[in-house]
């Protein structure tokens, strides 16, 4: 077969050539070929929204950055997905996140098990440069299975995904704007009194950090358990 | 062709009663009906409920979900995403501060700080006695005329700190 | 309505206007309607009635004439006089000169550099014409572009005359509208869109504004003419809630249009078809970003997403989608009208024909002003501006709101387009253009302007979310004279970051007041951070630090 037969398109990724299908994005094509791209928000399973930015890579000649997970791969692309200056932006990107709201660590129950401490740890992020802002959240145990903390929240919407292009509840959504942004249940509901939650846990097991998990977990014993979404994208794709 | 069929929605009429009888939710099913009770309809009738009620709560944000069809959370996260939908009740009278560019150059960030003196709210809060709402506005476009102020819906140009808190006074002290 | 109709529309229209003799127009824009200018034209109606002008005058309610300082303005044709500042109890006075001698106490000479170096092209109609009158805006010429069109040039010749016009897009980021208007028209869909940003969200800016309120059936025009051209049946114009009188005109406008049949289905008797509807913004200065727009207008809330796909490919409802602001919408009818030529012969050779800016700040007159492509920002601020008051000294011109930058004295010299602006850091952006004298703090004015990204950041991507917020720590720190020098290394390093990894263009550009001011102002950011002073007297440095 020839590499430019229908849909199979060749492009250039960190000065190596490599094929793809016309319809995989560049970070499923990195992947494949065992190239590491920093990712947050993406999640194999659910839709792309492009909003952590630690995927950007860059394009020859083009002065704008792409994210990786939303970019398609096409004929000709020529892409970088290491760069100083990319580092230098996922590793301040991250920073930015630690910032944000109270992410110690050592008390969290997904200690260990966090794509965020993962992410600081790959970038080698010893300290952060910036001011914390942490404003203070009160945590929502009223489920009777999972825990709530906003306070460990990155605002990845992997919850809000999956509940509504999975589950299909739509329990999930985010209030607000800007810095005061928050996901909520229901109209800013207790959790466990959302009309539509089914329990399903679908959020907590997507969920990057400790942000939601199941109750009675202790420090660092939260483990997500994510292979059931590749399994029903795939069943859901034979059954279509 | 109408519109309501090419914008996805099904024309569906609405089954969810009204949260009370009070004649303002005919109003607000009135704009829901002119849309076609078409989700994507969400922000014009959320504008119809505050234009009615003043502001936005459960009830309301509960029927114009059911009747669209729009799940909870996300009725929820359209009221909070933008600054014009206020959950809480305003004030008897409202004093908007314009904070756009120019009025700001020219003093507004004064204006404020003198109503907040004045009132002991901040902009956003509301008086104790629910009397006064005072409230921030992004821009409201009569920059000609800045620093400008909306009172209670009236817009007052090149106004003077001195002059703003008397009219404010005005309303704290009588029963208007 | 067929073309040969609307001419004879036109014609009577005309010919009853010319019946009296004198017209008195009596500004409705936002600035002289807040200074009481409807009183003034009841009673000015009042006053000619009652002295049995009723016949030889007409008092009529017209859209901003621009002087919005300066309310209300009164205009006397065919007379040519022009009055400021004019009160309900100036009436009997007014009434009573008409026809002799002008009320010298309210004149405004008519031939000051503030209207003399203007050329009118989308504000044309602007004060000449009743705003809520469709017949007024056929007499002015008004949707003659339109049925000729429709009567006798296919679409792909309205795209060549737009594109030949060299018009670019005048919401701010100057893409060439024939290209956009190409892209729309090629794409496969039975379904599009045609979509009027009317979201005007610069603080500064109110130059949409006024073209809705005062002329609103020219943005409907130019929709249509567009409609047809890309091939869509229907349009939104999304309208900022804030703006209650230009949704209320667009209102009544769309009203009218459909009930002459220049709306709605086969529009001059032909088989094209279009709707509009108004869709109400509700605060979001994000949603003036097209594919936030475009989620607000669907009812969701106002998040950019990653593109491509552009909205021409792939836009509303996953249909294609031309999103055009109501500036560029204004060109339109006068582009197809006059022929795309007539409209490249103005301006510069990148940025062609006429840009209505708003201007505002520390300058003499304040108002709404269209100026050729080309002008410099001198001739703007010191001659139709009339220069700043108070005897001040001039500091620095803010162009492009939030997005934009502080433009210092060196380059008021420089010829104004779009690529000029950029070159110096700044944009176009849609017009606002906030004159700052010695008096401001350009410190401050990058705090302010930080404050506002801050709090218009929609929160989806992480550098825009949180980098405006630490950026704006940092700016708060610097203006409290709590910073260090390392701070500013810092801020600087944030620009940098937010500005290359945002997602849309609110958090690309939220770093531009920072980086012009830093560029040309360093010297006030080092005073406030070495010696804990602020050169305007304009910050509240701390005690702490200043000891």
């Amino acid at each position: 077969m020839s590499p430019a037969a229908p849909g199979v398109v060749t492009f250039v990724m960190d000065g190596k050539d490599v094929s793809a299908r016309a319809d995989q994005t560049v970070l499923a094509v990195a992947r494949e070929h065992n190239v590491a791209i920093p990712t947050l928000c993406a999640l194999e399973g659910l839709s792309t929204v492009g909003a952590c930015r630690l995927c950007l890579v860059e394009i020859a000649g083009s002065p704008k950055l792409q994210p990786a997970c939303v970019l398609k791969a096409t004929e000709g692309l020529n892409v970088s997905t290491r760069s100083e200056r990319l580092d230098k932006y996922r590793k301040m990107i991250v920073e930015l996140l630690l910032s944000e709201r109270n992410h110690v660590c050592s008390v969290c129950v997904s200690n260990g098990h966090c794509d965020l401490q993962s992410l600081a740890q790959s970038l080698g992020i010893d300290h952060v440069r910036f001011p914390y802002l942490y404003p203070s959240f009160a945590v929502d145990a009223s489920h009777a299975r999972f825990t709530l903390d906003h306070n460990r929240c990155v605002l990845c919407t992997r919850c809000v995904r999956v509940c509504d292009e999975v589950e299909g509840a739509h329990t999930w959504d985010v209030m607000g704007r800007g810095i005061r942004s928050q996901v909520i249940t229901g109209l800013k509901q207790p959790w466990g009194e959302s009309e539509s939650c089914t329990t399903c846990g679908k959020c907590v097991q997507v969920c990057p950090t400790g942000a939601l998990s199941e109750k009675g977990k202790s420090v660092a014993e939260m483990r997500k358990r994510r292979d059931f979404l590749p399994y029903l994208t795939q069943m859901r794709e034979e059954h279509a | 062709m109408s519109v309501a069929q090419t914008h996805h929605g099904r024309f569906l009429g609405s089954r969810t009663p009204a949260p009370s009888g009070d004649a303002r939710w005919k109003l607000v099913a009135a704009t829901m009906r002119r849309h076609g009770y078409r989700a994507d309809a969400l922000i014009e009738v959320l504008h119809a409920v505050q234009g009615a009620f003043g502001f936005l709560d459960d009830d309301g944000l509960r029927f114009v979900a059911a009747s669209l069809r729009v799940p909870y959370s996300r009725v929820y996260g359209v009221a909070t995403f933008y600054q014009h939908f206020t959950l809480r009740p305003p004030g008897k009278h409202t004093c908007v501060v314009c904070m756009g560019t120019t009025c700001y150059i020219k003093g507004a960030q004064g204006l404020v700080e003198a109503v907040q003196d004045r009132l002991g709210v901040k902009p956003g809060q509301t008086t104790k006695d629910g009397r006064v709402s005072l409230l921030e506005a992004r821009c409201i476009g009569s920059c000609g005329l800045a620093p400008a102020v909306v009172l209670d819906g009236a817009m007052h140009g090149k106004i003077k700190a001195e002059d703003l808190v008397g009219k404010v006074e005005e309303w704290m002290k009588h029963d208007s | 309505m067929t073309l040969e109709e609307l001419q004879a529309l036109a014609e009577k229209t005309r010919a009853a206007a010319a019946v009296a003799g004198r017209v008195v127009r009596v500004c409705q824009g936002t600035g002289c309607h807040s200074a009481g200018s409807d009183t003034v034209q009841q009673a000015l109606a009042r006053e000619t009635k009652e002295r049995g002008m009723g016949e030889a005058v007409t008092v009529m309610r017209v859209g901003c004439r621009g002087l919005c300082a300066s309310g209300p303005i009164v205009s006397v044709s065919p007379d040519n006089l022009l009055y400021r500042s004019v009160e309900a109890s100036d009436a009997p006075e007014l009434a009573a000169s008409l026809g002799g001698e002008p009320l010298e106490r309210l004149r405004l000479p008519s031939d000051s550099p503030f209207f003399a170096r203007q050329k009118k092209i989308a504000l044309e109609n602007l004060g000449q014409i009743d705003p809520e009158s469709i017949e007024d805006y056929i007499a002015a010429g008004g949707y003659t572009a339109l049925l000729t069109a429709l009567a006798s040039m296919a679409p792909a010749e309205i795209i060549q005359q737009v594109s030949v016009s060299g018009l670019r897009g005048r919401g701010g980021a100057g893409y060439p509208s024939g290209l956009k208007w190409g892209t729309v028209a090629k794409a496969a869909g039975a379904e599009k869109y045609v979509v009027c940003n009317g979201d005007e969200g610069d603080p500064g800016a109110f130059m949409d504004r006024s073209v809705m309120e005062g002329d609103p059936h020219r943005v409907l025009e130019g929709m249509t003419l567009a409609a047809y051209a890309v091939g869509a049946k229907h349009g939104f114009v999304y309208v900022r809630a804030e703006y209650p009188l230009a949704v209320s005109r667009l209102r009544k406008a769309i009203r009218q249009a459909e009930q002459y049949g220049l709306l709605g289905d086969k529009i001059g008797g032909s088989d094209f078809g279009f709707k509009v509807e108004l869709r109400l913004g509700a605060g979001a200065f994000v949603c003036g970003e097209e594919t936030a727009l475009m989620a607000s207008v669907e009812g969701q809330r106002g998040t950019p997403r990653p593109r491509p796909p552009f909205p021409a490919q792939a836009g509303l409802w996953g249909c294609p989608t031309l999103i055009n602001n109501v500036e560029t919408f204004a060109n339109i009818a006068p582009i197809v009208r006059r022929g795309g030529e007539w409209y490249a012969a103005i301006g510069t050779p990148k940025s062609k024909g006429t840009k209505v800016f708003a201007l505002s700040g520390r300058v003499v007159h304040t108002g709404l002003i269209e100026v050729p492509m080309g002008i410099t920002l001198r001739e703007i601020i010191f001659e139709i501006g009339g220069g700043i008051p108070d005897g001040k000294k001039f500091k620095a011109v803010q162009t492009g709101g939030p997005s934009g930058g502080c433009v210092p004295e060196k380059f008021l010299d420089m010829p104004l387009d779009y690529d000029s602006l950029v070159s110096i850091g700044s944009i176009m952006g849609s017009g606002g253009m906030i004159v700052m004298d010695e008096t401001s703090c350009m410190v401050d004015v990058a705090r302010y302007f930080m404050d506002f990204c801050t709090g218009e950041s929609c929160g989806k991507c992480v550098p825009c979310r949180v980098g405006t917020a630490q950026m704006h720590r940092v700016l708060d720190d610097i203006t409290r004279g709590t910073a260090s020098e390392g701070d500013l290394a810092r801020l600087e390093e944030l620009c940098d970051m937010v500005r290359n990894t945002s997602l849309c263009g609110l958090g690309q550009s939220a770093p531009n007041p920072v980086i012009t001011t830093l560029r040309y102002f360093r010297d006030e950011y080092e005073a406030h951070i070495r010696d804990k002073r602020c050169p305007a007297g304009r910050c509240r440095i701390s005690q702490e630090a200043a000891a």
